[in-house]
């Protein structure tokens, strides 16, 4: 029942800048790619990746940027917080040769992919970009996995030097990828997608929320595209007819907010 | 799925004869901070607080829809006649089919049910509306009234052209484990099966009492339950909540259940089982 279940805070950890990851008990299964409805109490229920997805453990991971995820930033172990779903569609690992594109915060959105992956043996390449060194995380934990691992930085201060859209071009002028798989800042998705030549392409969307059920309607995007349920991983077949993709999105109030 | 033109596309491609749009006002409303709608064991809780975008920004939707011929009903709210009226000025000027008066919202303080509860205010709004508008004009009303009767009857002397019964019953969750009502506006609107009953009590007793057409609304998931509606005196019925309890093509199903029932009991017209619980 897309009801909160009031879970406590079991361990907080330190990612990155103004980064943290929150860890809870959570029995739900869930596939990578999907996310929780997540409730603070007196403040907000915002939506957010998954982004460790253990049997009984389950965790996100946000940056501190607005009121909801301020509140979240501030809590301490064995704070409740609620939790409905896993929501959306997740990602489809297909392919045996995989590139993942993580942008920012997005990072956390493919983790668990590339970690399910590497037990089955796929060749997987994975690009972590952030604006500055003291941004980016997840590079341990990936270098744990059997991925080929590139970090980019806009200002150059770890790894090569640019936007992960240029390494992405200069790795697929190389060689051909079966699939990318990509989440992060949506202009970032939006360059991929038309730079993916014949490959196939997911990307992970994200819009404001509300019910997270597919039925208050705020998260629609192309022809009523429900991106709690039909999304948030749409692929290059569904994403060549949403229009708005990369171009606007919507507030509460439902008012285009150019992206 | 009413707030955006893509939605409603798709809605109507479902199955939909019109769609009604969300409640419009005249400026842009976030509404309240989620958590603005969960589900219950027999039903779903809102209180999204009537967001929207005003109607000037929510014209290019309605063209959009204008453009592909979809019956649009322009639902509005607003706290006094002079906002209803500009609002259904404009919803007629961009494009709208008809007028829902949303006179019924069981959250927002200064709107919906608290116009919505008083027969003068409701008579007033309505003839002031008619007047300025060349389009029909439906008033929707609350289950959270002692008056209904008188309400409904408010809006048939306001010569308004249906009504529109019911809107959600107002109500309360709250969270045992936080002690907290889990809406951030703890007070909000129930939906779905559960209020089926209540919904057809309604609608039975306002058309014992008018004699202009009711649409009926309210826990619609099968024919079968739009069947009762239409017995108790609904010419026409809306769908919400089922939606997520059917799927998005639960228009379609809805009517094939019906012709299936009509069907099998002989029926050849909607218009024959109107109101035929009354007899």
């Amino acid at each position: 029942m897309n009801y909160p279940k009031i879970v406590k805070i079991i361990e907080i950890k330190n990612e990155a800048k103004n980064t943290k990851t929150i860890k809870f008990k959570y029995s739900e299964k869930v596939k990578p790619g999907q996310f929780f409805m997540i409730w603070i109490p007196d403040v907000d229920e915002i939506p957010m990746s998954v982004s460790y997805i253990d049997k009984r453990i389950k965790a996100i991971t946000f940056r501190n940027i607005g009121d909801a995820t301020n509140a979240l930033y501030n809590l301490k172990k064995d704070d409740k917080i609620g939790i409905r779903g896993p929501y959306g569609n997740g990602f489809k690992l297909i392919g045996n040769n995989i590139l993942f594109i993580g942008g920012g915060t997005g990072i956390a959105t493919i983790a668990p992919s590339i970690e399910l992956l590497s037990k089955n043996n796929a060749i997987i390449t994975v690009i972590l970009g952030a604006k500055t060194k003291n941004e980016l995380f997840f590079e341990q934990r990936i270098k744990k996995t059997s991925a080929k691992l590139y970090v980019c930085t806009d200002d150059g201060s770890k790894g090569y030097h640019g936007l992960a859209t240029d390494l992405t071009e200069e790795l697929i002028a190389k060689k051909n990828y079966d699939s990318i798989i990509t989440c992060g800042p949506e202009l970032m998705m939006k360059k991929l997608f038309e730079k993916r030549k014949k490959m196939n392409f997911q990307a992970s969307l994200e819009r404001f929320m509300k019910c997270g059920f597919g039925i208050c309607g705020q998260c629609c995007v192309g022809d009523g595209l429900r991106v709690c349920v039909e999304g948030p991983v749409f692929d290059e077949n569904i994403l060549k007819y949403v229009k708005d993709f990369g171009i606007f999105k919507r507030d509460s109030s439902g008012k285009k907010i150019k992206i | 799925m009413d707030e955006d033109a893509g939605s409603m596309k798709r809605i109507f491609n479902s199955g939909a004869g019109a769609i009604v749009t969300k409640s419009i006002g005249l400026i842009p409303n976030k509404g309240y901070s989620n958590p603005t709608v969960i589900e219950l064991e027999h039903g779903i809780l809102n209180a999204m607080g009537l967001p929207n975008p005003g109607i000037d920004e929510f014209s290019s939707e309605i063209k959009i829809l204008k453009s592909l011929r979809i019956p649009l009903i322009g639902s509005i709210y607003g706290k006094n006649k002079d906002e209803f009226v500009k609002l259904a000025v404009k919803m007629e000027k961009y494009g709208a089919d008809a007028i829902e008066l949303n006179m019924s919202c069981p959250h927002v303080k200064r709107y919906g049910l608290e116009i919505g509860s008083n027969p003068k205010i409701v008579r007033d709004i309505t003839k002031h509306v008619k007047q300025e508008s060349n389009i029909p004009v439906f008033v929707k009303i609350s289950p959270n009234l002692m008056n209904i009767i008188e309400i409904a009857k408010a809006a048939e002397k306001a010569e308004a052209d249906a009504i529109v019964a019911i809107n959600t019953v107002k109500a309360m969750k709250i969270d045992i484990e936080l002690n907290t009502p889990v809406l951030s506006n703890k007070v909000g609107g129930y939906s779905g099966s559960a209020i089926k009953p209540i919904g057809v009590r309604c609608v039975y007793d306002i058309a014992k009492n008018v004699n202009i057409p009711i649409i009926g609304v309210g826990g619609i998931n099968t024919g079968e339950d739009a069947l009762e509606y239409i017995m108790a005196g609904a010419s026409a019925v809306q769908i919400g909540s089922g939606i997520y309890y059917k799927g998005i093509d639960i228009f379609k199903k809805v009517c094939k259940e019906i012709e299936r029932w009509m069907k099998k009991h002989g029926y050849k017209k909607i218009s024959e089982i109107i109101g035929v619980a009354h007899s």
